[in-house]
């Protein structure tokens, strides 16, 4: 008969499976890993940094300012006094092109917010609760999201007599939320009703660690890649807005009031609308490119 | 008797709402024990309550009546300290090998999520516990880092079964652990389940709605029916001698491999009912070919026709004369 000190045990390798074992992996690690892979969207990452860098910092360095009218030199095709050439009353464009960007990241940006902490929770609210609550809730969002979003804008800006900024950003987020909302309560009730909380739940593990461990991991990752695809459609609203004249008001500026404005001489003097439309074009882009690049690294079925 | 069984259910309703006030009876007055170390399954097709019965048990489900004993004590009643306990003993293994494990957890974190709740190790015994584990049911320790999605159905079930072991259970439900394999899988799965429950003295209450694999597994077997136990008895005599007319029709539909059939295929009239509103009596009696008026009156109880083999049946004991 054979006994066990007869065997030796071929194909476990005990060293090395200790190795891979203590590999600390988590999944933001491997997320952050798969990032990284991605070069497109690393560049498209890096661009939109660069941009975001260069929209606080060139206004302030700029020997122009913004707003300074210098009659003399008029409609100037770019040169290297101005980069971007000058509008129709003098003023250097470059410095223009850089402070109206500030204007529209600002919206991009705080507008998804905005609507991503609002959406997070009232949806997380209407998931946790659930029965009647969630009823008129949801019924809450239907009637919402179904209102057309240049309707609010218009009443808005009537009702608050101004077309500012903020306004323009009110009315964008009063009903630009509910998709949110209604993405993160179906993934949470989604998540609730699998088998892998029931097993958490059957083994003892708290609600608080259940919700920390399962639900957020698997809800923010949705979350921060439809935040990044929204940030475009911001910047987007708002250029149109500004360009059909609801939007940011003179003196102060913005991609899409630039175009707006370039539009007018597009035929004789087309850099004037050039500049302000490829960066709109530019940042939409990048966003996009950024947006798949997140969707893959946090997917974690496309892990390689 | 008493203390030899691990679980005693007695009368055990689940019922769920449904639509327009109605309920839907998924398990209706059932009565069995399991005993200490044994595999006790259950069988019937699907939508039959099986797997509403055994969530139940371990309290995924609240009950709606009845009594479920736990080591001879009531399970709803358990203290704090003792629900923890419960908690920790009694563990399930899921039908779904793709849903039943979190698609953004590495394998090693998914095991250990519950042995941390229960146990003070350290980081280090920790790690060690995973590999132990993995290697315990087949697998290797650079599993530990991958990703869910990354293993095949086999596989992953054996991090399924890995995590409940984690626990030290007592007492596992298995929910078709082994529907959604491919069949050149299922046999090894089902061979560990058993070397394990050998090892480690392990009770199983297995779910199935393969008869041939539970014939395999099983000591004892209850047959259930739209919510209802008809037949419960030890598995030699189950497939020998069915007593109940759904048994022997569930039965002589098992293909006999190798065998010449002698037994002749009975077929069912009639869908199975809809569990909102089944059949008045004996809710058999509207497929069963041997229903008389007493069946669509009177809902037969569990009897012991021969020993230790328990049927619900009027026409049991003229029928197996
Ligand atoms: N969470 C639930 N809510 C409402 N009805 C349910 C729920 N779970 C199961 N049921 C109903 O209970 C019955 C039994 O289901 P189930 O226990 O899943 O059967 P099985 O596991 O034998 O296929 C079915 O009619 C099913 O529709
Ligand atoms: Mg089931």
């Amino acid at each position: 008969m054979f006994e066990e000190k007869d065997f030796t045990i071929i194909g476990a390798d005990a060293e090395r499976g200790e190795a891979f074992a203590r590999k600390p992996v988590t999944y933001w690690g491997d997320a952050f890993r798969r990032f990284k892979e991605n070069k497109v969207a690393v560049v498209a990452f890096v661009v939109l940094f660069l941009l975001v860098i260069s929209v606080i910092v060139v206004p302030i360095l700029s020997p122009y300012d913004y707003t300074k009218q210098d009659l003399r030199s008029r409609k100037e095709w770019p040169s290297a006094e101005h980069i971007f050439g000058t509008d129709s009353l003098g003023r250097d464009l470059f410095t223009r092109v850089f402070q109206g960007g500030r204007v529209s990241l600002a919206i991009g940006i705080i507008g998804a917010a905005v609507v991503a902490i609002v959406g997070c929770i009232y949806g997380g609210i209407a998931a946790y609760f659930g029965g009647w609550v969630d009823m008129a809730m949801m019924r809450v969002v239907e009637v919402l999201s179904s209102v057309p979003n240049l309707l609010v804008i218009i009443m808005m800006s009537l009702l608050f007599d101004s077309s500012s900024v903020s306004t323009l950003l009110f009315a964008m987020c009063i009903t630009g939320w509910c998709p949110v909302a209604r993405l993160v309560r179906s993934q949470m009730l989604q998540i609730s009703a699998s088998e892998y909380v029931m097993a958490a739940r059957v083994m003892g593990v708290s609600p608080l660690k259940i919700v920390l461990t399962h639900m957020i991991p698997n809800t923010i990752s949705l979350i921060i890649v439809n935040i990044t695809f929204r940030i475009p459609g911001f910047i987007f609203s708002e250029a149109f807005l500004s360009y059909v004249g609801l939007g940011v008001q003179p003196p102060s500026t913005s991609w899409g009031a630039l175009a707006s404005e370039g539009q007018v001489t597009l035929s004789f003097y087309p850099y004037m609308m050039f500049f302000p439309a490829f960066f709109i074009a530019l940042t939409m882009l990048c966003f996009t490119l950024m947006g798949d690049g997140l969707r893959d690294a946090l997917d974690p079925k496309l892990r390689r | 008797m008493s203390n030899n069984n691990l679980y005693e259910i007695r009368n055990l309703k689940r019922y769920f709402p449904a639509k327009n006030g109605k309920v839907v009876k998924a398990v209706d007055d059932v009565t069995f024990n399991i005993a200490r170390g044994e595999t006790f399954s259950l069988v019937g097709e699907s939508g039959c309550g099986k797997t509403t019965c055994g969530r139940t048990l371990l309290g995924v489900y609240p009950k709606t009546a009845g009594s479920i004993l736990y080591n001879g004590k009531e399970s709803s009643e358990l203290s704090r300290a003792e629900q923890k306990e419960f908690k920790r003993q009694n563990q399930m293994i899921f039908q779904d090998p793709y849903s039943c494990l979190d698609p953004r957890m590495a394998i090693g974190t998914i095991i250990q999520e519950g042995m941390n709740v229960h146990y003070d190790y350290t980081p280090a015994e920790r790690n060690e516990k995973v590999r132990e584990l993995l290697y315990k049911v087949g697998l290797t320790a650079d599993f530990a880092s991958r990703f869910p999605h990354e293993l095949s159905g086999g596989q992953r079930q054996r991090i399924g079964i890995a995590r409940a072991l984690a626990m030290n259970p007592s007492f596992i439900v298995c929910d078709e652990p082994i529907a959604a394999l491919d069949v050149s899988i299922q046999a090894q799965v089902i061979n560990l389940m058993i070397d394990l429950q050998q090892e480690m003295g392990l009770t199983y209450l297995f779910i199935s709605h393969d008869l041939s694999m539970v014939r395999h597994i099983s000591d004892r077997i209850g047959v259930m029916y739209l919510g209802s136990l008809v037949e419960v008895s030890a598995s030699g005599p189950l497939y020998e001698k069915p007593l109940h007319p759904y048994t022997k029709a569930l039965f002589s539909a098992i293909p006999d491999i190798g065998k010449r059939s002698t037994k002749e295929r009975i077929r069912l009239q009639g869908e199975i009912p809809n569990p909102m509103n089944p059949p008045p009596g004996c809710k058999f009696s509207s497929r069963c070919p041997y229903v008389t008026d007493r069946c669509s009156h009177e809902a037969p109880q569990l009897q012991e026709l021969e020993p230790d083999h328990f049927v619900a049946c009027h026409m049991a004991a003229v029928l197996n004369k």
